[in-house]
């Protein structure tokens, strides 16, 4: 069966960059069609009712890195954008506690509790961080260019960005090289004494990637986590009101707002492809869309090796997508709570449930749970990041009720014998196991619980091998590397077919910016 | 967090009014940061930062005490006919049971203060002011068959305010509250106490002002309080509400208007169309105080009209990026004379500004000369950068700037 309505763009894949790409491209007056696998949107920047009654930001769910640009331009704010602050983090020990918050002098004190040294070192490091991220940024913001056969207008924007770091100063340029090169452990080990505040800090650079705080590389996924902003204020991080499902939805809606139409329940199967341009998809359900432009959201592994054949494309970039790293390394358990947990260190409720719970006693701690992902089981102590995004917004979960979200690391992918629903509830019991190390009354108070491995995640959102930036944020794999060498300006071999997912530069995160990167791209092209 | 006093130890003096609510309001002030207001001490932030207090009122519910609030009771045959001629809107067609929100005027037609009526029944009405007015009811009233009592200190007054505010009176009161339209007011109990609500509040949200007698005060906190948790309630302090009023273009006394009472110069004065309340004034009902120097000014055009603008991000941006440093933004609403410009001529001034966390953009409320007020007009707004004046562009907007459908919508 065919359709015979002609769009001029088709996005595959209703994930947050796709939705964004879609609304850049309806807003500039092209007909657009999104079509979304599942029967939600969101990819995996989704809200869903889990438990009757108790909904979840199943699996991305903080905000921060959203481009403020974008927020404008597609006037989210009007459909349904509300982010709400989330100020603190909370790392619980055995017998004491940290708690950082978004007040100077309040987390000042707390930090000069355990090392008076680090507490004022720690108000030179965010400024400081702040700079190296606002330096960066320009670079994040330019579509990367080709390295090895640059246009001359890829030669433009490589002579900004070379007079650009050049501008920085000696200092800077010091520590964003370490921070290229350096594990997070090693860099923070330079300014920081106190391990639990080193531990949590290093966290950030081990999120959704196969690394631990001492392998390196890792220090620049921390500062890839700092370079989010929420109305001009560096490093802050919120949350979406009603789940992160409500921010996809706010673009989604701008899209609509725009004119764009959006299908869920459309798998797309293939891109139809002509002598060597693409034409339009074919669903699994047999229908079929023409279209000028086809651009897919998806990682690269799906958009290269499965919606086209192979042979359409070169061998060498066949060899660059297989070789492209994608491991999965986290799992994520949602939890619907009878009430608040208590911790031992901090008991009761208070404002450090409002924040960030961060399960990071030490680097030892990290590390050996990168120990046993390494070998292939997943952490029996895991690092955690923790929120509970009732306490935020109560109409997440029933009067008096709660939800919790916890990110887990390491859940490796390939794990020894594979995943089953054994090694599932295995994994979500080593989760509760540590949890309850430092608030005991949480096996008490679950209802439910939803344990998500990466092959879940593959699953059920599309992620290959479960990754959660559609591929490691390593140096070898960003800016113009990334997905590959020749196709890191959204571009592919294949006549009139785009790619916008966050396997393209600048790499992964709730940012917008590939959606709307491509965005421009091909309405440049157009004009 | 950290325990280095024994907060029972913490004690303080003070010269100023304490509202029947202090006793709990001191406690839960963890920044002990007040402001005057009307001679009481009331709360600017309950946290640290005002932040969770402002998304309380815009995505759960704000408890506020709102006691500070001048009211008085207008009781008599001629009460009606009394405010009817007092303040600029026609309260003979307010019915029982309605609020209505007026500014009223000197005999020049210059606004002295602004606030609310409440029709309580056929002869008994509820006045709020910002300021005392006393004085200017007992003058005004001369020789009608009323009485007209000051009960600024025997009412107490919260303001529940936010999307969650219903569903928190409904699980506490005898009586729901679903058909309670915008700007209208029941008797209700709420759990045993006595209370009267208005569906009122100064937020541009969904919310509710509750009045109850002084003596119950603590009884009422705590019950809304206990009731509201689980709907996410915050104690909200005065920092979060000005950024919420302005996000609601709602106007303030001696900030965006100078009182024609205390107004040194005929300048400062302002008459209710100067200030965006033309709606309010009966041009075609009966006599009231300033109807004449109105009517007249009506004939003629006014020189100043209040106005939002919107401070365009991607200028601003660059203004800033040129000293390297990312837009700084008001994070606690401002209120100083800000001038705008049109061609480096100056046309106007902005009175109280902000940027709005739900809105994601610089809004301020401003005075524009009439021929540059009309919507989507192009001005210049004052900005200070790195300690230099510079000038950004301004877009001039229709208001409220937030408006969400629930704050006038009924579940039935």
């Amino acid at each position: 069966m065919s359709n015979l309505s002609k769009y001029d763009v088709i996005v595959i894949g209703g994930g947050h960059n796709g939705l964004t790409a879609a609304a850049y491209l309806a807003r500039a007056g092209k007909k657009v069609l999104v079509l979304e696998r599942r029967y939600v949107l969101g990819g995996a920047a989704v809200t869903e009712e889990v438990f009757p009654g108790f909904k979840f930001s199943v699996c991305s769910y903080v905000v921060s890195l959203l481009k403020s640009n974008v927020i404008r331009e597609l006037m989210l704010p009007k459909f349904g954008l509300e982010i709400l602050p989330l100020e603190s983090t909370f790392t619980p020990l055995d017998s004491n506690y940290l708690f950082r918050t978004s007040d100077g002098d309040e987390t000042y004190k707390e930090i000069y509790r355990h090392s008076p040294r680090d507490a004022e070192t720690y108000m030179r490091f965010g400024p400081l961080m702040g700079q190296i991220g606002m330096a960066v940024r320009p670079i994040l913001e330019t579509v990367a260019p080709n390295a090895i056969r640059p246009s001359i207008s890829d030669l433009i924007s490589l002579k900004k960005l070379l007079s650009h770091v050049r501008g920085l100063t000696d200092q800077h340029f010091e520590y964003l090289c370490k921070l290229m090169t350096m594990s997070s452990a090693d860099f923070l080990d330079e300014w920081f004494d106190f391990e639990p505040l080193k531990a949590t800090m290093s966290a950030s650079g081990i999120i959704g990637t196969f690394m631990g705080p001492r392998s390196p590389g890792s220090a620049y996924i921390m500062l890839h986590h700092y370079m989010g902003d929420i109305d001009g204020s560096f490093r802050a991080w919120g949350f979406q009101r009603g789940g992160t499902g409500e921010l996809s939805m706010s673009i989604a809606r701008s899209a609509q707002h725009f004119g764009a139409d959006i299908m869920t329940e459309a798998a797309v199967e293939k891109v139809i492809i002509k002598h060597g341009k693409a034409e339009g998809v074919a669903l699994e359900n047999g229908n079929e869309y023409q279209a000028d432009i086809v651009i897919s959201g998806l990682d690269p592994k799906l958009t290269f090796l499965k919606l086209v054949d192979e042979k359409e494309l070169p061998s060498d970039l066949i060899q660059d997508i297989r070789n492209f790293r994608i491991r999965g390394s986290s799992g994520k358990v949602n939890l619907a709570l009878d009430g608040l947990p208590n911790f031992t260190s901090f008991p009761g409720d208070g404002p450090h449930l409002r924040g960030a719970i961060s399960i990071s006693p030490d680097y030892d701690h990290l590390e050996k749970a990168y120990d046993d992902a390494k070998y292939g089981n997943f952490s029996k102590e895991p690092y955690m990041d923790i929120i509970l995004p009732s306490v935020l917004d109560p109409d997440m979960a029933p009067p008096g009720k709660h939800v919790m979200s916890c990110f887990v690391q390491y859940a490796p992918y390939n794990i020894k014998g594979g995943w089953n629903d054994s090694k599932r509830e295995a994994f979500g019991d080593a989760v509760i196991n540590t949890l309850s190390r430092f608030a005991p009354n949480i096996k008490d108070i679950i209802l439910h619980r939803q344990v998500l491995t990466p092959k879940d995640l593959e699953t059920t959102f599309g992620l290959t091998e479960g990754n959660i930036f559609h591929g490691e944020l390593s140096l070898q794999q960003l800016f113009s590397l990334r997905p590959a060498v020749k196709w890191a300006d959204y571009t592919t071999p294949i006549r009139n077919y785009y790619q916008c997912g966050s396997g393209t530069h600048p790499g992964g995160g709730v940012t917008g910016s590939p959606g709307e990167m491509a965005a421009k791209k091909i309405l440049k092209k157009w004009s | 967090m950290i325990d280095t006093h024994n907060p029972d130890d913490f004690t303080g003096n003070t010269q100023l009014k304490m509202s029947p609510f202090f006793e709990r309001t001191s406690q839960l002030n963890q920044s002990q940061e007040w402001r005057r207001w009307g001679g009481y001490l009331s709360a600017t932030q309950y946290d640290l930062h005002h932040d969770n207090e402002y998304f309380a009122i815009r995505t759960k519910a704000g408890l506020l005490d709102i006691s500070p609030l001048y009211k008085y009771r207008i009781k008599g045959p001629d009460a009606q006919l009394f405010l009817d001629r007092l303040v600029t809107r026609n309260i003979k067609i307010c019915k029982v049971g309605q609020v209505m929100y007026t500014p009223w005027c000197d005999e020049k037609g210059k606004v002295i203060d602004d606030g609310t009526i409440q029709r309580l029944n056929e002869h008994n009405f509820r006045l709020t002011s910002a300021e005392p007015n006393l004085a200017w009811l007992m003058d005004n009233s001369i020789g009608m068959d009323l009485d007209i009592s000051d009960d600024s200190l025997d009412t107490a007054a919260l303001a529940l305010q936010g999307p969650n505010s219903r569903h928190i009176l409904n699980s506490i009161s005898s009586k729901s509250l679903d058909s309670l339209k915008f700007f209208r007011l029941m008797e209700t109990d709420l759990q045993g106490i006595h209370v009267t609500i208005s569906r009122t509040g100064y937020t541009g949200d969904l919310g509710y002002e509750i009045w109850v007698n002084s003596s119950h005060s603590i009884e009422l906190w705590d019950l809304f309080m206990k009731a509201g948790k689980s709907f996410g309630i915050a104690p909200v302090g005065l920092y979060a509400l000005d950024i919420a009023r302005i996000e609601a273009a709602l106007i303030l006394l001696d900030v965006d208007y100078i009182s024609s009472r205390h107004a040194l110069i005929e300048d400062r004065k302002s008459s209710p169309f100067e200030l965006g309340l033309d709606w309010t004034v009966k041009m075609n009902g009966g006599n009231f105080i300033g109807k004449k120097a109105l009517a007249k000014e009506k004939k003629s055009t006014n020189n100043w009209k209040l106005r939002g603008i919107e401070v365009k991000w991607e200028p601003l941006e660059k203004l800033f990026k040129n000293v390297g440093l990312p837009p700084a933004l008001p994070h606690t609403a401002w209120r100083t004379s800000t001038p705008l410009y049109h061609n480096n001529r100056q046309v106007g001034y902005a009175t109280s500004g902000c940027w709005s966390p739900i809105l994601k953009s610089y809004i301020a409320l401003a005075h524009i000369k009439t021929d540059y007020a009309e919507t989507n007009s192009q001005l210049d707004f004052e900005i200070k950068v790195e300690h230099y004046r510079r000038l950004t562009p301004a877009t001039v907007v229709e208001t409220p700037f937030f408006n969400p459908e629930r704050k006038m919508s009924c579940p039935i």
